[in-house]
């Protein structure tokens, strides 16, 4: 295998970038445009903290230094990896559940030593990995049989991250392995099926499986105004917040429900009720934008990937990504219950933002790794 | 070369089938995208277009806060300008907690500067632990001037501790006049309900009795707004606007300190009542209860010990005797009731009675006695006004009856308030058949009118009634209802109103004029003639006084009260009254001394009335060559 013949573009359009440091172009600048709103954002919210600006800008340069070195491989090497990394961060989860640190009510993180790592975050890569992996030896679409076993290899990584317990990861996790099989060409049929068993055992779930928190918080949904001062209060807040900003926004700086401290954990997951009410919606359908632009990129480099593996692998990033993106907005403006994901590159926080810029690297390695012949 | 993508080989992939499959789900994957993003959008526009007005407001209700500013009350001035209540600044110390590096570090070093008692701090903690960080506490209020500049001096050292004035009611003469200027208080519950709290806002005291209560609403002013930004936690972020509080009117009584203090002076230790009236307008110059008590103690609240002490002194200093304070007037209704027979044709000034020293009537088996035991000889109006002849008004009141009685001495304002608008002002009692029915659900006995025409019976009347009275007398019938408020200072406009006089009205008009003369020179007589009741405050005198001494009997001890001999000799002593105007031939004041169980009025309360009407003639004559 040579790099070198990898590197040869058909039609010679290929940029320095992609063809030395195996980035897409379009995507990363997309990608930093919008980690150049999230900062001016979090400047905003977090009451013109320098500080936090600083914090922040070393995470994306972290972040943005995985994606890169994430291009540089190529996908067959990832793809011999895939099963090693499966099986390692399940051994992982289940450490971390029996000698775990706790921080804030979960038993989330695995000390190192050195540095402390969260065994989940690997598994929002390796779980739609493995899957396309699995799916990707047999003709598709995958049989019955094919499901149910991918179905058991989400199942046991999304329970022990439940267990932690981490709804948003789960939920993460389990999206993202589903994707694989979805574009895989999973069954209408049978996918309805499994809805309508699903539909069937809500009420069970919701008696038995879910925990009061987390009722409350579906509950909150459907009538904030419930409890204003208890569940209620970061949604009447955050809906405040973005209908205040009316079309234009109030402007950076001046938005009145962040500045005075009335819109709780404004510069993490409700960070987006921060930019709705000082951009408005104009604002609001520029960010959309963005994320379209970005989601929509990287469903063309799935489209266009080489193998049934990469293209699996790429959507699945892609519209896990989206995930993110939907239900954070919807968590904000009230659509959805409160479900803890951080809008990506927005949101302060560190952790999943380097994991989905490892995601965004492998979806660069897919393109730039791409084969003179394929095309 | 195994970089296809292929580690399985045995089953054939078609791919092309399977990347137009990958394609097919990846446009179906991207048009649920679009379609979740375009509810997102929807949702954003539902919130931020539909939405917008709503949301904009819940935002400003959000952050804006209202915060009342107090307006400044008014001042009360006597009539001369002499200023009787007045807002004086209060200093006291707040520590701001959050400003403060090292809490007990910073106590410890500020009890070496200025003395902190150790409730004083045990309250302050209790105060923190209910309060936000960024919230200024009292630590101690009330500083002594000293306090306040030994602060201000090592101010430097103590971050987050600052010394604020807040302005407080403030009395300077303490309890000179303190039952005509009244006091104010906290605002109770009752009142809070009462109060417009828009006006009232950020207040914290109001007006309780006298004319602090009677002209509340002019002396406390408005209250002003200040709009504020506040944040989530209540912490003032920014001022946005102010309207000024629209602060009280200074109000300028028609009290004359100076006379005010004379009668209090008169009064002596005695407990006891005067009201002196300007005769010519009805003007309330001294208006005197005894004894007295310190307002000041009420405006930063009273103890339970010192307000139980003073509600249960037996010589009530609280009670205005003045205005509230009812009285049988005794003799001193005899001018009145004299003047009625007069009228009524009852008797000529020169028809005379013979006073055996008793009186009795045909159909009754009792003899009322005059309080000349040995008896007055023939009487004639003048001698039975100047030796006070209890027989003659027996006669004469019995022959006017009860119903010609109570009518006419209703004119006088007998029965009813004055319309000076005092707070808490009481009526006395007019004996009429009316009365007594409505009262006491019985018919009127003709004995009963004999007792009622020496002022004594169910006879009550007020101090300041008497003196109101007096002026009707020596006005012959005319006369304005007393007034307490000379001028109204507005603080807002800079200008000063005087207040209306008040139309004299003509409130009794006789048959025959001259009875007025044939009244008033035997008033003069009480006082300048040899055998007068009052002829003791007649000496050294260069002008002549118009009075009328009086007796009244008490009832009031109760059976089962618990007494010692001395105090119950005392409490049984008869009060002491007189009334007058002076000077007799050009009335300017009308004066009503009442000197609680003083005993005779002649002896006892007419000195007090000739010292007034003194001090009040010299300081007028005097005033043009004072100088």
């Amino acid at each position: 295998m040579s790099e070198l013949a990898s590197q040869v573009t058909p039609r010679g359009r290929q940029s320095i970038m992609q063809r030395f440091l195996h980035l897409d172009v379009p995507l990363v600048t997309a990608l930093l445009l919008l980690s150049l709103a999230g900062l001016a954002t979090l400047y905003s919210a977090t009451n013109q903290s320098m500080d936090a600006v600083h914090n922040q800008l070393i995470r994306m340069g972290v972040a943005f230094a995985g994606m890169i070195v994430m291009a540089q491989i190529p996908l067959d090497t990832l793809r011999r990896w895939t099963p090693w990394v499966f099986l390692g961060g399940l051994v992982m989860l289940v450490l971390v559940l029996l000698v775990g640190t706790t921080g804030q009510g979960a038993q989330r993180w695995l000390d190192l030593g050195l540095f402390r790592f969260q065994p989940a975050e690997l598994m929002k890569l390796a779980i739609p990995m493995a899957v396309a992996w699995y799916l990707s030896m047999r003709a598709l679409p995958p049989t019955l049989s094919q499901v149910l076993l991918a179905t058991i290899a989400i199942a046991m990584p999304t329970a022990l991250i439940v267990l932690q317990p981490d709804l948003g990861t789960s939920l993460l996790v389990s999206a993202s392995g589903f994707f694989v099989l979805f574009l895989a060409g999973l069954r209408w049929r049978l996918m309805l099926t499994v809805l309508v068993a699903m539909a069937a055992l809500a009420p069970v779930f919701w008696m038995f499986l879910m925990r009061e928190y987390q009722k409350q918080r579906v509950l909150t949904l459907f009538d904030p105004e419930r409890d204003p001062l208890g569940t209620g209060y970061h949604i009447i807040q955050s809906t405040i917040a973005i209908g205040s900003g009316g079309i234009y926004g109030r402007g950076w700086l001046n938005g009145t429900q962040s500045q005075l401290e009335f819109l709780p954990e404004r510069h993490t997951d409700f960070i987006f009720a921060v930019f709705a009410e000082e951009f408005g919606l104009l604002g609001v359908l520029l960010l959309l934008a963005l994320y379209l632009f970005i989601i929509g990129r990287g469903m063309y480099i799935a489209v266009n990937a080489q193998d049934t593996f990469s293209r699996l692998v790429a959507g699945s990033l892609t519209l896990t990504f989206f995930v993110y993106v939907f239900v954070n907005m919807g968590m904000v403006s009230g659509l959805m219950p409160v479900v803890g994901l951080p809008l990506p590159l927005v949101s302060y926080g560190g952790t999943s933002m380097v994991t989905m810029m490892a995601g965004f690297g492998i979806l660069m390695s897919i393109h730039s790794h791409r084969k003179m012949w394929a095309s | 070369m195994a970089s296809n993508g292929n580690a399985d080989q045995n089953q054939l992939h078609d791919k092309g089938q399977e990347k137009r499959q990958f394609t097919r789900r990846s446009f179906i994957a991207g048009a649920g995208v679009l379609v979740l993003m375009g509810l997102i959008g929807g949702r954003m526009g539902q919130l931020q277009v539909a939405g917008h007005q709503r949301y904009s407001s819940l935002s400003q209700a959000n952050r804006v806060k209202l915060v009342p500013i107090p307006p400044n009350r008014g001042l009360i001035y006597d009539r001369n300008g002499v200023l009787l209540a007045e807002n004086r600044p209060n200093f006291q110390l707040l520590v701001t907690p959050e400003q403060v590096q090292d809490m007990e570090d910073m106590l410890a070093h500020l009890t070496r500067t200025i003395d902190i008692s150790d409730t004083e701090i045990d309250r302050f903690r209790q105060l923190r632990s209910r309060s936000r960080n960024f919230e200024a506490l009292p630590l101690k209020v009330r500083l002594t001037e000293k306090e306040v500049a030994a602060f201000a001096a090592n101010r430097h050292r103590f971050p987050g501790v600052e010394v604020e004035a807040r302005l407080s009611r403030h009395y300077p003469h303490g309890e000179h006049a303190a039952h005509a200027i009244g006091y104010v208080g906290r605002i109770n519950e009752r009142e809070l309900a009462r109060v417009d709290t828009r006006r009232y806002g950020g207040s914290s005291h109001i007006g309780k009795s006298g004319t602090e209560l009677q002209f509340e609403e002019r002396l406390h002013g408005h209250a002003g707004l200040e709009r504020v930004e506040t944040n989530a936690l209540g912490r003032v972020i920014k001022p946005l606007g102010r309207r000024a509080p629209d602060p009280g009117d200074d109000m300028v009584l028609t009290l004359d300190s100076h006379l005010q203090r004379a009668a209090e002076d008169a009064l002596g230790d005695e407990s006891g009542s005067i009201v002196v009236m300007d005769v010519h307008n009805s003007d309330v110059l001294a208006l005197v209860s005894k004894p007295s008590f310190d307002p000041n103690i009420f405006v930063n609240g009273v103890d339970r010990a010192t307000y139980a002490a003073l509600q249960e002194d037996p010589d009530r200093p609280l009670f205005n005797r003045a205005v509230r304070g009812q009285y049988p007037p005794g003799s001193t209704i005899k001018p009145f009731i004299g003047l009625a027979g007069l009228e009524a044709g009852i008797f000529d000034p020169e028809d005379t009675i013979f006073c055996p020293g008793h009186y009795s009537i045909d159909d009754i088996d009792h003899r009322w006695r005059c309080w000349r035991r040995q008896g007055h000889g023939d009487m004639d109006f003048a001698d039975a006004m100047s030796q006070s002849c209890d027989v003659y008004y027996y006669k004469l009141g019995y022959d006017l009856g009860i119903d010609r009685m109570s009518a006419f001495l209703e004119r006088f304002g007998f029965g009813q308030r004055t319309g000076a608008g005092i707070p808490g002002e009481r009526t006395g009692i007019l004996p009429s058949r009316e009365w007594k029915r409505a009262a006491r659900g019985e018919g009127w006995f003709h004995g009963e009118t004999i007792i009622t025409s020496i002022g004594q019976g169910y006879f009550l009347s007020t101090p300041l009634q008497l003196a109101h009275a007096m002026t009707v007398l020596a006005n012959r019938g005319h006369a304005a209802p007393p007034r307490v408020l000379r001028a109204v200072h507005s603080a807002s406009t800079g200008e000063t109103y005087e207040t209306e006089v008040p139309e004299r009205e003509q409130i009794i008009a006789l048959a025959q004029e001259e009875l007025w003369d044939v009244v008033h020179e035997s008033l003069v007589d009480v006082v300048h003639s040899s055998r007068g009741t009052g002829r003791g405050i007649n000496t050294n005198i260069n002008y002549r006084i118009a009075g009328k001494t009086g007796t009244s009997q008490v009832f009031s001890l109760g059976q089962d009260q618990e007494y010692d001999e001395e105090e119950v000799q005392r409490r049984l002593r008869n009060h002491a009254l007189f009334t007058a105007y002076a000077p007799a031939d050009d009335p300017r004041i009308a004066v009503s001394v009442l000197v609680e169980h003083g005993g005779g009025g002649g002896a006892v309360a007419a000195p007090v009335a000739r010292k007034v009407i003194d001090a009040y003639l010299r300081n007028v004559t005097a005033e043009p060559d004072d100088v």
